[in-house]
């Protein structure tokens, strides 16, 4: 019997013009917001833009966002049933929807 | 509607930065060269090197006596007769000299009494693989190779660059198209020479061990470009992935340095040890090679004899919780986080796909049959033959990887100019730029639903144990999965501002693309293969056959890959002597 997390997650490349999409998840207990977010887009929206390499090790730390304000690797953070709010990292530029600039500058495209 | 292109041009451009591509974007900067460093993921963050939890085999012979010459012998053993020498000499003999310059260079390899300790992997004689406390080797030599790279202003990076098609110019090399991930912005880049770094293919899998940018790109730009690949039907399975109880946080390989540590027990669903009933009795210690490993537990799952998930139990029960805390430090206290207490119970093992035997075709000095093209690391085909000995991903990395960037850059210092060819960059950036007219007919796809339909396709039936009838109908979904892919991408947004950034939906159409060309070399190779040998085992053919010891070839043909070097083929590849 799994559970269902709702997620609420905000969407857009424009800072200024974002907006919500609100979700329902089934998991498992024990399952990361990383791997709703990949059913999500295998599911329901592949257009959702998320940052993610590892997927599971905790390895790249490439999934950093914000979870219900505070900042989380996704694929540690657990999925709970529950509303859970997501937004991408506020101190980094938006690229799209949970996406930010977070490479440091000289490894960046310029 | 069509972008304007950003244009780059460098001496030599390195596709891919896990350790393989780092290593010759520095060694190619020591050799004179301007380089330019380009990853789809951020720089040295994607890529399976960041998650190498595991050893790196050396002839260092700081504890016990060895010589390369011993390590290659073992590499030769692993590959069940079909490691190409002179890759596999290469490897071994300049292993130890890679291993302490990363040393030098603040890697940090645990140490006892003063020296490099190493430790004995499955298939090695001797003590021969070292590593970085506590499971951090992968990150650590990932780390290091960016801090070395942060204080070269000759070498250029820049992550989030996805690199569509190599550009060739009468069967020469000459650079890459592709797109800048963030922006969408086309980017055409001109190289004197490119080395191809961009590991293996393990995402065709559902359950593997690398990262989710592992689809096989390389083999498929290179294949595309006119070059060779090799052994395409070599897919390594890592025996003792982890299962269950979900974990998160931890990549599902990290069991393998608790059992160089520890030993630990392999059980069945019974909680029997069963290693004994396929020809090798483990008794408490880990030395059962890879492809063994992944037969038997296979072969007791089919009997009924499986773990709960479908794998088998590893128990550490044995150990005390002081000697495991002393082998696994904190790593104790972030499986405590899973609520996972190895003194009281066992966890879930199965094998996952975890590395590719085959790729590109090279000599020893990294080149491919193509001019201006090198490769390094996991792309290159033939170091490992059959299958892969414990240690040896890492150590091929750095060493083929510094040697690709010396080669890059002595070609590049004998060219003056290297100018992309205006016609087949214009037909390269129509793929990738977009039209408008053509794509408003695509209509919509679920690509991620696609790529994980893909990935059921070749864990069912292109897995570790093959028949001839599941892989036709393995290459049957294939062709299913291309038609439904069609020939063109989804359409670039016609919206102005920000509506091409970090557009996945459109970057997983060319992974597809490039995932089915390679899932289809591996599934075609594997039918051709008609014979069981190291990492291919086909049930309806078990034995390994002395006429099969030799190479399968792949080329395309038009947009088909063809696969020469069967034993009764017309065209016959190179027989091993």
């Amino acid at each position: 019997m799994s559970d269902v997390a709702t997620l609420k997650i905000k969407r857009g490349s424009d800072a200024g013009a974002s907006r919500w999409d609100t979700f329902d998840v089934p998991f498992e207990p024990g399952q990361s917001v990383l791997d709703g977010l990949r059913w999500l887009r295998s599911h329901k929206d592949p257009s959702l833009a998320i940052r993610f390499s590892c997927i599971n090790a905790n390895a790249c730390k490439e999934c950093m966002i914000q979870l219900d304000g505070e900042t989380v690797y996704a694929c540690t953070a657990r999925l709970e049933a529950r509303e859970m709010t997501l937004t991408p990292l506020p101190n980094k530029k938006l690229v799209r929807d949970l996406v930010t600039e977070i490479a440091p500058p000289s490894e960046r495209f310029k | 509607m069509t972008k304007d292109p950003i244009a780059i041009e460098t001496d030599v451009l390195v596709i891919g930065s896990g350790a393989a591509g780092m290593y010759a974007a520095i060694e190619a900067s020591r050799g004179g060269a301007r380089v330019f460093l380009v990853d789809r993921s951020l720089i040295g963050r994607g890529g399976a090197t960041v998650m190498a939890q595991m050893t790196v085999a050396a002839a260092l012979g700081e504890e016990v006596p060895d010589n390369p010459r011993h390590h290659y012998d073992d590499t030769i053993a692993a590959g069940r007769g079909l490691c190409e020498e002179a890759l596999a000499r290469l490897l071994c003999e300049q292993a130890p000299d890679c291993i302490r310059e990363l040393d030098a260079w603040g890697v940090g390899w645990a140490r006892k009494d003063n020296h490099i300790t190493a430790t004995l992997a499955p298939g090695h004689d001797r003590p021969r693989c070292v590593y970085v406390d506590f499971i951090n080797t992968g990150p650590a030599v990932s780390k290091t190779l960016r801090t070395v790279m942060a204080r070269n202003p000759d070498i250029r990076k820049a992550g989030d660059i996805c690199i569509a098609d190599l550009v060739t110019d009468g069967g020469e090399v000459a650079g890459a198209v592709g797109w800048h991930l963030d922006s969408g912005a086309p980017v055409t880049i001109a190289a004197k020479a490119t080395v191809l770094a961009t590991g293996g293919l393990t995402r065709l899998y559902r359950r593997n061990s690398a990262s989710t940018n592992m689809g096989g790109d390389g083999y498929a730009l290179a294949l595309r470009a006119g070059a060779t690949l090799i052994d395409m039907e070599f897919v390594q399975f890592f025996p003792i992935g982890h299962l269950a109880p979900r974990l998160v946080g931890m990549d599902p390989i990290m069991w393998d340095p608790f059992r160089y540590k520890l030993g630990g027990r392999l059980l069945n669903g019974l909680m029997e040890e069963f290693t004994s009933r396929y020809g090798s009795d483990e008794d408490g210690k880990y030395v059962l090679t890879r492809d063994l490993a992944t037969y038997a537990i296979f072969k007791e799952v089919e009997a009924g004899r499986g773990s709960p998930h479908g794998g088998a139990y590893l128990s550490f029960e044995h150990c005390s919780a002081s000697a495991l805390r002393a082998a696994f430090g904190p790593v104790i206290g972030r499986l405590a986080a899973n609520a996972i207490d190895l003194t009281r119970m066992p966890v879930e093992v199965a094998p996952i796909a975890h590395y590719h035997m085959g790729g590109v075709v090279t000599d020893a000095r990294m080149a491919t049959e193509l001019p201006g093209l090198f490769a390094a690391g996991e792309v290159v085909g033939g170091a490992n033959g059959a299958n892969r000995l414990s240690g040896n991903a890492i150590t091929e990395a750095a060493v083929f990887g510094r040697r690709a960037g010396r080669s890059a850059a002595s070609r590049a210092k004998q060219i003056a100019r290297r100018d992309l060819p205006a016609k087949q960059t214009r037909a390269a950036l129509d793929l990738v730029g977009g039209n408008g007219a053509e794509h408003a007919a695509v209509g919509h796809r679920n690509t991620a639903a696609m790529i994980e339909r893909l990935q059921a396709i070749m864990a069912d039936d292109v897995g570790p144990f093959r028949t001839g009838v599941k892989l036709e109908r393995a290459l049957g979904g294939i062709d299913a999965l291309t038609a439904e892919l069609g020939a063109r991408p989804p359409p670039v947004a016609s919206a102005g501002g920000n509506g091409n950034a970090f557009d996945l939906q459109r970057l997983e159409w060319f992974d597809l693309r490039n995932m089915l060309t390679v899932a289809r070399t591996v599934a075609q190779s594997a039918l051709s293969r008609n014979e069981s040998r190291g990492a291919h085992q086909r049930e309806d053919c078990p034995q390994a056959l002395p006429r099969w010891r030799r190479h399968q070839r792949v080329r395309l043909a038009g947009d088909t890959p063809q696969i020469t070097g069967a034993p009764n083929a017309a065209v016959a590849s190179t027989v091993l002597s």
